[in-house]
């Protein structure tokens, strides 16, 4: 394998002392893949999933250790700011902001950054970031619009487009299509495979037929182990450990 | 029809009167209030009532020997509550909002636990122990009551409503708003006032606004503090008049009476569209949780 761009490295993270949420977790994460994180609720796969870019330092109780390395480098010893930009992070709920027009919430990332952009350059990434997650042709003419018109769909495309007006290099997603309708889940699933081009994705799911479809690697997570990972493929036929094999047919949820 | 049901149908009908009338009865205090206050002081609303200053005694007596109707107004105490809300407000709507924003982001902390505690006390406080205790920090070191004193408890007194109401309602922001700003590399404080201060925004300009009502009408801490005056005055250095000091010397002048009614009418209407314009701002700019 090609280097890997994210290493857990024995990551173990707590919500109160002596009660590991995340034990021991090592795995590689492939460059330009997506890279689904499966498992029962509460089994860990959010919390590992938002070590990646230190939403745990918001918390006083949330401890993390081992490493999680980003190109070679410990992202845990790293500044947040730092690491949040390159790697951002798309919510489960969309999560507009709701005092932004559509064409200021794609550009949040550099306003709130105090990054400035001449009105080219804003013009420019609004419509390349809103064309690659398929928004441009539905909103360009309400541009000025508070993002909470849309629909639910649309505002979660809206957040993957502020992600990537940033340009990171890896997105991470908590179940970004629980919260949405069959039509606008496809379609955040045909965006996201266009995606990978660009942007290595993380993803935590719960829907397994998603996991199937879209990803190309596969975490499986149980009781905040690692239980089993490799190629969804494989992980899905052949999988080899029981439990993967008792959460993947059903009999464990 | 079971007996069993008849019995619980009848409870809840009894229950249902019993809070109709319960909640009439409240009802009568507050409108009897409002019709006092609008009847007798609905004459006294003219235009001199509302340019004009308080009669000096020579007027009055001039007038109650003429036979004529006494002449003058409540003006500087318009001008004197007018000044002296402003300036408060510019202190403690920065300094209420700041601490409310520190409350919500660090409630774990001692120095959170303490403010919050003592912000509840200071909400409990006697008015007329916060005139006291600025008397004593303001009026004595200057050698003078002053509009500068009046503002000083006033601003003691909205401070808690405004640290609250800015509290509670960045706490019901939902936590994936403040975590997707940061995702986006921002820091703490930016993503606090350009993201939760701007999504609370309602809710902070509502308790703004109950906060002005509520100490609009306060007497006694202005009592030792602005002192009252029945000149026009717009220094902030001498004593200053305002609407509910007037209320308290018309009480003590058996010929200026009257102008209770007009003075308290006119801060009730005050309160009124606050409170209604509160309600406005608060359905419009909802909180989206």
């Amino acid at each position: 394998m090609e280097s890997p761009i994210i290493t857990f490295n024995n990551t173990c993270i707590s919500y109160t002392k002596g009660v590991m949420a995340v034990k021991n977790v090592s795995a590689d994460i492939a460059r330009n893949t997506i890279t689904a994180i499966m498992g029962p609720s509460g089994c860990g796969k959010s919390t590992l999933l938002r070590a990646v870019n230190l939403m745990h330092n918001l918390y006083d109780n949330i401890h993390v250790s081992g490493q999680i390395l980003f190109n070679g480098q410990d992202i845990l010893k790293m500044e947040p700011i730092e690491v949040r930009k390159q790697i951002g992070m798309v919510f489960q709920r969309p999560t507009p902001f709701a005092t932004m027009s559509i064409y200021d919430n794609v550009l949040a990332g550099y306003q709130l950054n105090g990054i400035k952009l001449s009105k080219a350059e804003k013009d420019e990434t609004v419509e390349r970031c809103l064309r690659s997650v398929a928004l441009w042709e539905e909103v360009k003419d309400v541009l000025t619009k508070k993002g909470t018109f849309l629909s639910g769909g649309q505002q979660q495309r809206l957040c993957i487009a502020r992600a990537l007006a940033l340009k990171p290099e890896v997105l991470l997603m908590d179940e970004p299509t629980s919260a949405l309708d069959p039509i606008a889940t496809q379609r955040i699933e045909e965006l996201l495979v266009e995606l990978q081009k660009e942007v290595t994705i993380l993803m935590v799911t719960h829907n397994m037929g998603q996991a199937k479809r879209i990803s190309s690697n596969s975490l499986f997570m149980y009781l905040g182990e690692l239980v089993e990972q490799g190629s969804t493929v494989q992980l899905f036929d052949n999988p080899k450990d029981e439990r993967t094999k008792a959460y993947l047919t059903g009999k464990m949820g | 029809m079971e007996k069993g049901l008849k019995k619980r149908l009848f409870t809840n009908k009894l229950t249902t009167c019993l809070i109709v009338v319960l909640s009439a009865l409240t009802a009568v205090p507050l409108f009897a209030i409002l019709g006092q206050v609008f009847y007798k002081g609905i004459d006294q609303f003219s235009w001199s009532f509302f340019t004009e200053t308080t009669p000096s005694v020579y007027r009055v007596m001039k007038a109650v020997e003429a036979g004529s109707p006494i002449p003058g107004g409540i003006a500087n105490g318009i001008v004197g509550t007018v000044i002296m809300l402003f300036m408060s407000m510019v202190v403690a709507i920065p300094a209420g909002i700041l601490g409310g924003a520190f409350l919500a982001e660090n409630r774990k902390t001692t120095m959170a636990k303490v403010i919050s505690y003592l912000t509840d006390l200071l909400q409990g406080t006697p008015s007329v122990i916060i005139g006291i205790v600025v008397y004593l920090w303001v009026v004595v070191p200057t050698k003078t009551y002053s509009a500068v004193a009046g503002s000083v408890a006033l601003c003691i007194m909205m401070l808690p409503l405004i640290i609250r109401s800015t509290e509670e309602t960045l706490k019901i922001l939902p936590a994936s708003l403040k975590e997707s700003g940061l995702a986006l590399g921002a820091s703490r404080a930016t993503v606090m006032f350009k993201i939760q201060l701007p999504a609370a925004f309602g809710g902070i300009f509502t308790g703004v606004l109950l906060a002005v009502s509520r100490v609009i009408g306060e007497t006694a801490p202005l009592l030792f503090t602005a002192l009252g005056c029945s000149l026009m005055r717009y220094t902030i250095d001498q004593p200053i008049s305002a609407v509910p000091l007037l209320i308290w010397e018309f009480f003590n002048d058996p010929f200026l009476q009257e102008f209770i009614w007009g003075a308290s009418l006119f801060l009730l209407f005050f309160v009124l569209t606050l409170n209604v314009l509160s309600k406005q701002i608060a359905k419009k700019w909802k909180v989206q949780s």
